[in-house]
């Protein structure tokens, strides 16, 4: 009998999951890892939820606004403009 | 699925573009209400990113001075190849790297940094305790949003660095390599690392 070898890919595990998530979020996985994550995405609330979290981190560091420019700071812009632009 | 990248929605990003682009303009031709502007604008960002580099606020100060004096001289030079918020960006991290006489050298890493907790069979031997859900609240994501300035300084430098321009500022990840003189491959695992920090962080407060 002739052995035939099936190549199958194997399911992820969470932590190759996990592993991936880095790429997967800059869009940046190959086609076959990414249906592979979301196809173990699908069926694990877990990595889910891990991938929610990340994405509010994410979220939460675009709303982290720059302190506020005191009007003093500016002025001694403005002084040093006028100083560089005369020099 | 949608994939998200950072908290940054398009339409603002290209508005500030556009926006950037005229300010340049005038400020080419010699007018000083758009040095006012972009120093409006930028100025808190490049103090925020030159303290990342630089341990001392003073001589961060003298960095972001330094950088406007370079913008101000070279402006006529710059031809648009970058957004002006890149070149500015550029600008100020060779002259924090110099100030503190440091090349920028990410460690060396693999592309498999997975800090969390797994099992012999590689599932979670501590699965994430649900709380992705609670940040969809407005107070609660203004929260998280406070405690991640909180703990920016608890980084290490080079991950620091990546999230800032990643995911604060919006920064491209090309535009990042070239800024950081990084792989994409490292830039992307110190965000990821960056990232798994603040996760962990966030996730004593959320859960407990």
């Amino acid at each position: 009998m002739r052995l035939r070898f099936w190549r199958r890919r194997r399911a992820l595990v969470c932590r190759d999951a996990v592993a991936l998530m880095a790429a997967y979020l800059d869009d940046a996985l190959p086609t076959s890892d990414r249906t592979r994550l979301e196809e173990h995405l699908d069926g694990c609330p877990h990595c889910s939820e891990y991938l929610a979290q990340l994405r509010v981190v994410i979220d939460a560091s675009g709303q982290v606004t720059p302190a506020d420019l005191d009007d003093d700071t500016l002025d001694e812009f403005v002084d040093l403009y006028r100083r560089w632009r005369s020099g | 699925m949608v994939v998200a990248t950072t908290g940054h929605p398009l339409d603002v990003r290209c508005l500030a573009v556009a926006d950037d682009r005229d300010l340049v303009a005038r400020l080419q031709a010699g007018d000083e209400s758009a040095f006012v502007e972009l120093v409006r604008t930028y100025q808190p960002r490049l103090q925020r990113l030159a303290e990342s580099v630089v341990s001392s606020r003073s001589v961060a100060e003298e960095v972001v001075q330094d950088t406007w004096l370079a913008v101000v001289r070279g402006v006529e030079r710059f031809e648009g190849r970058s957004t002006f918020k890149t070149w500015l960006f550029h600008i100020l991290l060779n002259r924090a790297r110099s100030a503190v006489g440091r090349e920028h050298r990410a460690p060396p890493l693999s592309s498999e940094d997975v800090s969390e907790r797994f099992d012999a069979n590689g599932a979670w031997a501590t699965p994430p305790v649900p709380w992705a859900e609670q940040a969809e609240d407005r107070l609660v994501a203004q929260h998280l949003a406070e405690r991640v300035r909180e703990l920016l300084p608890e980084l290490p430098a080079a991950q620091r660095e990546v999230l800032l321009l990643r995911d604060i500022e919006g920064v491209s990840a090309p535009d990042v390599c070239e800024l950081l003189g990084v792989s994409d491959g490292n830039q992307r695992v110190l965000l990821h690392r960056a990232r798994v920090h603040l996760r962990q962080k966030l996730d004593l407060e959320m859960h407990s």
